[in-house]
């Protein structure tokens, strides 16, 4: 199709000409960022917290007497036991995706605090106690799990700093520090000069945070022994799935006839990882509606510029029709220009994407775009306008030739 | 004459129904979204204490040691024990007060409520008066009960009504963490907005149900909330050290030549203490005011700025389709306005009397965004996030949604008008 006396046309109607480019441009230019947002988000959702979840249920109890945890803790966890139902048990100080956190600094020399900036990395410690990591669930990739006497003695000091020898560590951690060696075996720094042998290596544990110590360091995650402590306030349960709410049930009542002053709360694990990404699936969801939205609104506004068009030369039309155009050229004709304005606006949409991305990624904790976004939201553009523009087309490749012939 | 226009434009719009409900739709779905994360970006980035927070301040030292340091260092965002009560001592403000978060088990007296923890705050008495605290009974406790380990309590209205129905219990006992405490007060609804006082608690968090004297709390080694930064050996030994920034503490100033005086004051005190050898650093201090200390917080979450500038994008995106609209509408009836040319209209009449007719548009179609915002903030209000709750429309917000639907209808419509002002009047009469 010969595309220069579609220019022409276009020539003379600089102002629709004009806004509908803009139309396609702002709408690409939203559509791309928005669907980069969504894909962010998206991406986190699903991501593998390193633990068995299904089944898991945790007990929370506040008001303990700190003093007492070492007696407490060990009768408590028998008596979790010897509820139906329950699998295991054992106390630990978080869970990944849970939002609380705990945070050392680690590196694989010593170093103090004028150094830290280079040689230690920001690290999320999880403290289990005996039965925790069964419980859990996690998976060892190299090395062993904690024996029975790697929890003696192993306190928490004041400074939250563990009194353990041993430590284990995920894997994708242990590749940062000690990229393409074994892991096992090695000894690791935390905050400065307490140090620790590498016992094993765990498939990716995530932290309670994924994004709380910086970018990609989801998995930067130990994980120490620990004795009965002050700090255990967590209990967890592996059950069957299906008798959750009973066990958890009964174990709330189990401890609060053991400890009457505390204040217990349980919740299945399931329900942790769904409330830390409570904020993303709203913000998933808004922009999913928002750019469904406007792309109905940039359709229509095609379709009501291109029939006010159509409308406005249906005497142009009759003409070509009368001189011997099929009314698939007159179709063709108006999709073609269409195709046009498309590619203009998808230009300068696919500019203005760019700048805007890369204006949220300095002022706000946005990614930049990966480049494969803008094709695609280039071609949904050019799709959305060719659907748009479908119906003013057929319309006016049904104008009959017998319109030339009146007025004037 | 603007009554004509009225008529004319009424008659217009009914006459293209859907051309006109698009258009209707268009300007609403926009005005919605933005009108909603407007509002939560109103509500969120609102002033906490209107009227007061100009003069109430959080002056922040630093005494940390001399490791790491680099030129033009923020100091600690909180202050140590002996900091705050040497500040505090002092009493160089016209009110102060040091705090930190605290969360407290309640033991009911009424045996059928099961125990529960309560967000505390552990303070000192000028808290109250400071942030302009409402009492329901009672008052705050004495000046001397800050420093004799007082067992007394103030209770939320809240928490007054779960525990006492509601009833005056100043006078009672409650017995929270093992010990017997006085009920001095009962506060009203109190809920600051943000919780500026303690960022570190929640930007958005609730205001708490229990508020204790400071020293009594510490010295029965009650748990606190929020954040401990410490150095050196500090977190070896006890809290109360020089070592671990962790509480927060506010003055109140009255005027700006008092705030001067007392930021003098803190550089003075920061030498004084470098030249005890308590201090490594040279003296860094800040002393910024409510708006100023949650601007430097960012304390509005990214998100909302994110969904705001999205739901502004997607405004743009609606006018201009608007304005493609409204050019289609106004350049088909290039007929009746020539007409009216003809007959003696001028283009400016034809103008106003387009831009009336756009402004109806943006009438109708801030009604419409306004039923969207209200259904927008409904959803938000459905989400967990802390300041969900926040989020309602007031009165200045929905004034603003019928002044920026109208006012973009309206610049939407400059362009089509004054377009179609531009069609000759003779070429239309000839061709119809």
């Amino acid at each position: 199709m010969n595309i220069r006396p579609i220019l022409a046309s276009l020539r003379k109607h600089r102002l629709p000409v004009f806004l509908l480019v803009l139309e396609i441009a702002l709408a690409c230019a939203v559509l791309c960022n928005a669907v980069s947002m969504i894909a962010t988000r998206w991406s986190d959702l699903g991501v593998n917290s390193g633990i068995e979840e299904p089944g898991l249920s945790l007990v929370t109890v506040n008001g303990n007497d700190g003093d007492r945890a070492a007696a407490d803790i060990p009768r408590n966890l028998a008596a979790l036991h010897g509820i139906g139902g329950v699998r295991s048990a054992g106390m630990i100080t978080g869970v990944p995706l849970s939002n609380s956190m705990w945070v050392t600094a680690t590196g694989t020399t010593p170093f103090d605090s004028t150094d830290m900036r280079q040689k230690a990395s920001s690290t999320a410690v999880y403290i289990a106690g005996r039965g925790a990591l069964d419980t859990l669930g996690v998976r060892l990739v190299a090395g062993r799990l904690f024996r029975d006497e790697d929890y003696i003695g192993a306190g928490i000091r004041s400074d939250y700093q563990s009194q353990a020898s041993v430590v284990l560590i995920s894997q994708s951690f242990a590749q940062t520090l000690w990229p393409g060696q074994s892991a096992l075996g090695k000894t690791i720094y935390s905050l400065g000069h307490t140090h620790y042998t590498v016992v094993g290596v765990l498939a990716d544990l995530a932290a309670p945070s994924l994004s709380g110590l910086g970018p990609n360091t989801r998995y930067h995650t130990i994980v120490f022994p620990g004795a009965p402590n002050s700090e255990f306030d967590t209990y967890l349960i592996r059950s069957r799935p299906n008798e959750q709410a009973r066990v958890m049930r009964e174990a709330m009542a189990t401890l609060q006839r053991l400890q009457p002053q505390a204040v217990i709360s349980a919740k299945t694990y399931a329900k942790v990882r769904a409330g830390y990404f409570d904020d993303a699936r709203n913000m998933i969801a808004m922009l999913v509606l928002v750019a469904a939205i406007m792309l109905a609104v940039t359709a229509v506004g095609i379709i009501g510029l291109s029939s006010f068009w159509v409308s406005q030369r249906r005497r142009q039309i009759g003409v070509r029709r009368a001189l011997g155009a099929r009314a698939i050229d007159i179709l063709r004709y108006f999709q073609t220009e269409n195709l046009l304005l498309s590619c203009g606006g998808i230009v300068l949409g696919m500019a203005a994407a760019y700048g805007i991305n890369l204006w949220l990624t300095m002022h706000y904790d946005v990614p930049r775009m990966p480049w494969f976004y803008l094709p695609v939201g280039a071609i949904a553009l050019a799709l959305l306008g060719q659907l748009a523009v479908l119906g003013p087309a057929l319309r006016a490749s049904r104008v009959p030739p017998v319109v030339a012939t009146r007025s004037v | 004459m603007f009554a004509y226009y009225l008529d004319l434009a009424m008659r217009s719009l009914r006459r293209h129904k859907i051309l006109t409900g698009l258009m209707v739709l268009a300007i609403a779905l926009g005005i919605g979204a933005s009108m909603t994360t407007l509002t939560v970006m109103h509500v969120l980035s609102g002033d906490p204490l209107p009227g007061k927070s100009a003069t109430l301040y959080y002056p922040q030292l630093d005494p940390r040691d001399s490791q790491d340091v680099r030129p033009g260092q923020e100091p600690p965002a909180q202050v140590s024990w002996m900091d705050g009560m040497n500040l505090l001592k002092a009493g160089r403000a016209d009110r102060q007060a040091l705090m930190t978060g605290g969360a407290v088990p309640i033991q009911p007296p009424d045996a059928s409520i099961d125990p529960f923890f309560e967000d505390a705050r552990f303070t000192t008495r000028e808290f109250f008066a400071m942030f302009h605290v409402p009492f329901l009974y009672g008052h705050a406790w004495s000046r001397e009960d800050d420093s004799n380990d007082a067992r007394l309590v103030v209770l939320s209205r809240r928490i007054n009504d779960k525990l006492f129905g509601g009833a005056d219990s100043t006078g009672k006992m409650l017995r929270t963490g093992g010990k017997e405490f006085r009920i001095v007060g009962v506060i009203d609804d109190w809920r600051p907005t943000p919780h500026f006082y303690d960022l570190m608690t929640g930007g958005y968090a609730d205001s708490e149900g229990v508020y204790l004297p400071l020293l009594t709390a510490t010295d029965l080694k009650f748990p606190t909330n929020g954040s401990r930064d410490c150095w050196g050996n500090g977190a070896n030994i006890d809290a109360k050290t020089a070592l671990c920034t962790w509480l927060q503490f506010w003055v109140e100033l009255d005027t700006p030549a008092k705030a001067a005086a007392y930021k003098q004051f803190l550089l003075n005190y920061s030498r004084h203490q470098k030249s005890l050898g308590v201090y490594q650093r040279e003296p860094n201090v800040r002393l910024r005011n409510v708006m100023q200390w949650l601007d430097h917080n960012h304390v509005v979450p990214s998100d909302v700025h994110l969904q705001f500038w999205l739901a502004m994008g997607f405004l743009v995106v609606c006018l201009v389709n608007t304005v493609g609209l409204m050019l289609a509408k106004f350049l088909r009836r290039a007929g009746e306005l020539g007409v009216r040319r003809a007959l003696g209209a001028s283009r400016r009449s034809l103008f106003a009397q387009l831009l009336v007719e756009a402004g109806a548009v943006g009438l109708v179609g801030g009604l419409g965004g306004l039923l969207l915002s209200l259904l927008g903030l409904w959803v938000v209000r459905m989400q967990p996030s802390d300041y969900a709750a926040l989020a309602h429309l007031d009165l200045s917000m929905l004034l603003a949604t019928f002044a920026l639907a109208i006012g973009a209808t309206m610049v939407a419509g400059l362009l089509p008008a004054w377009r179609a002002c531009l069609v000759p009047p003779a070429l239309q009469l000839k061709s119809q």
